[in-house]
């Protein structure tokens, strides 16, 4: 889309008005908003119930399941947001998700550049090493790295699994990232060299911004991998000081099992974070992975 | 003299490596033939240092990423190949060489068969039905409607919730005999499909491929999503002007330019369902009588909680070949043709 022929630019010059799109879809709209309908609830269902729960109370709960709260309690989640263990869990969580994120994504973009655009003897095979990692769940490594952060002294630390979640992150990122870098045409490059970059000049101050959605996808991803992350820090962590918030809420939900709804008060809190971060993220994601060069 | 440029602009078209570069026909368009020697060897010089430095730059870019990689992915995988000879419990010094004894055990045991089953069912229906399901959805998203960006929001909502939330929630909807799912079905007067969604041998599968459908949709959704928003809208505005109905040109325009999408997703999709874990282990550890078992939850109960950490590496092994086979078959014939990846489809 860069490649802009002139008609093209014409009409971005003009900008003509939108034509009013494909009116003759109006037999199949009743049946979309039917469709929407259904999604919505198929999925809001679950969390409307753990929100709503929260204001129950467990005897409540208990003689009406799918009932609306009678009287609205507010205890459950007052409870839970005094107690200073859901703080540390979310403290625990945000930094991890940082860290990792960061390493991931910045590590991540600068090989992906290297095996987008230089060419070297091993270039594929390289490329081909890091792809093998994304055939790797975590479980596959996760008691050998036990031992290693043993051996490193990283256990109960929480960049020990925030440094291998970065490294675990690390494919997926080059694999989404690679050919996106590959994509810009290599006028630019050649554009920007002319000018007096240095490539790695040209990467940062071009290649980059031009691929900030790109980079906001995989960004995205790689929070929301660690974010979520359960295994290694069951291993990793066994004090509940270092819990992050999936484990939070596991252990919360068997120390308090009987008390279902301060559990459905501490599931809807946790949940809180990880939407509201979508949100602010969501319109980035999807534009990110396909307006690429338009900027 | 060209063999030596050769090397620098190489083969393919993505290196740039924007010398001045001296085709014959400049050089006999420019200058006289005498001052050829002297620009040659400044070139060389140039073209030297420029090799030292393309190569710092590679190691500085590549290297920190190669470290951790191999650190922290390639070095434990590789002890976990390493152990999966040896009969272990991780702790002590004492290690038995047993040869592929693990492995042999393992491909014995009905508990690891039934896993992989397991593994295979909820990859083909997630074939079957997440597939068409996430890109309906996807359409649906992509069309104009009221609330589009609310409805967006909703259907992604929970794929970012943590799977340790999901499971934890749909543990407690799911309870029986007063759960918060039979009750519903109880009112509605379907009492009739009231189970004990977790507790029963033969339910207990197809309840996790809900949860996990529940869970993992909205990936497939933003994935064709971003897939559709890159079909340029003049495709089907031609296709239309041609005369096609809305479902011809869904039919013959927008989804064969999906395949690339497709492709990526059936491999990501296949892929996450052999490495099913986490919900799976807490909502039920892999039972009732192993009848959710997957080949993590057993490789994980094995070498964690059995410390049978020999056996659990062979098990880690076995997976990592299955994955790594389906995806060089994979590879060979279905991403052939866009290795490139879906995703740059959708940028040129």
């Amino acid at each position: 889309m860069v490649a802009t022929t002139p008609p093209q630019a014409l009409r971005l010059l003009h900008k003509p008005p939108r034509r009013p799109r494909r009116p003759r879809l109006s037999l199949g709209t009743p049946i979309s908003y039917l469709a929407a309908v259904l999604v919505v609830g198929i999925t809001l269902v679950p969390i409307l119930y753990v929100v709503i729960g929260g204001f129950r109370t467990s005897a409540q709960i208990n003689s009406s399941p799918a009932g609306l709260p009678h009287p609205w309690v507010l205890s459950n989640y007052t409870n839970v947001l005094t107690s200073s263990s859901f703080w540390h869990f979310v403290g625990n969580s945000v930094f991890i998700a940082v860290v990792s994120t960061g390493l991931a994504v910045v590590l991540g973009a600068m090989a992906a550049f290297a095996l987008a655009r230089y060419a070297f003897r091993g270039r594929e095979f390289f490329f081909a090493l890091f792809m093998i990692g994304l055939l790797f769940p975590a479980g596959v490594a996760v008691l050998p790295l036990y031992l290693l952060l043993r051996q490193i002294g990283l256990l109960e630390n929480l960049l020990g699994v925030a440094i291998p979640e970065a490294a675990f992150a690390l494919p997926i990122t080059i694999f989404i990232l690679r050919p996106f870098l590959r994509a810009v045409p290599g006028e630019l490059e050649d554009a920007a060299v002319v000018d007096g970059a240095s490539r790695l000049g040209f990467f940062r101050r071009i290649l980059l911004p031009l691929s900030r959605p790109a980079i906001t996808t995989v960004a995205i991803l790689a929070f929301v991998t660690s974010w979520n992350s359960y295994l290694l820090p069951l291993v990793v962590f066994t004090n509940p000081q270092h819990y992050t918030l999936p484990l939070g809420v596991w252990s919360f939900q068997s120390t308090h099992s009987v008390n279902t709804a301060i559990v459905l008060a501490f599931a809807a809190l946790s949940m809180v974070p990880a939407l509201a971060f979508f949100m602010l993220a969501e319109r980035r994601i999807v534009g990110g992975l396909t307006g690429a060069l338009k900027g | 003299m060209r063999k030596r440029t050769a090397t620098v602009t190489s083969s393919k078209a993505e290196h740039r490596v924007s010398l001045p570069v001296v085709s014959p026909a400049d050089r006999a368009a420019s200058r006289s033939a005498r001052r050829l020697p002297n620009l040659r060897s400044k070139l060389r010089r140039l073209h030297k240092k420029l090799r030292l430095r393309t190569k710092l730059e590679l190691v500085v870019l590549i290297g920190p990423a190669l470290l951790l990689f191999v650190g922290f992915v390639l070095v434990p995988v590789g002890l976990a190949a390493y152990h999966s000879f040896y009969d272990w419990n991780g702790y002590s010094y004492v290690t038995r060489y047993v040869g592929l004894r693990n492995y042999g055990e393992a491909l014995e045991t009905s508990v690891f068969r039934g896993a992989v089953l397991h593994n295979l069912i909820l990859a083909g229906l997630a074939l079957i039905f997440q597939l068409p399901l996430s890109i309906a959805t996807a359409f649906l998203l992509n069309r104009k409607l009221r609330g589009q960006t609310f409805l967006r929001l909703i259907a992604f909502a929970p794929y970012v919730l943590s799977e340790a939330t999901t499971a934890v929630v749909w543990m407690l909807m799911l309870q029986t005999p007063n759960g918060f799912v039979n009750s519903v079905l109880k009112s509605l007067g379907l009492g009739g499909l009231i189970h004990d969604w977790l507790g029963s041998v033969d339910m207990v599968l197809y309840t996790m491929f809900a949860v996990i459908t529940w869970k993992y949709i909205g990936f497939g959704i933003i994935l064709f999503l971003a897939g559709l928003q890159g079909i340029p809208t003049d495709l089907e505005e031609a296709a239309a002007l041609d005369g096609a109905s809305t479902a011809q040109s869904v039919r013959h325009v927008t989804l064969p330019l999906l395949g690339p999408t497709v492709r990526i997703w059936i491999f990501l999709s296949i892929i996450g369902s052999f490495q099913l874990f986490d919900i799976v282990y807490i909502m039920t550890s892999g039972g009732p009588g192993h009848a959710s078992e997957t080949m993590v939850t057993y490789l994980i109960s094995e070498g964690i909680d059995n410390t049978r950490f020999g056996y659990g590496s062979a098990v880690a092994v076995l997976l990592f070949m299955f994955c790594f086979v389906f995806a060089l078959i994979y590879q060979r014939f279905a991403l052939r043709r866009d290795t490139a990846g879906a995703l740059t489809g959708m940028v040129t």
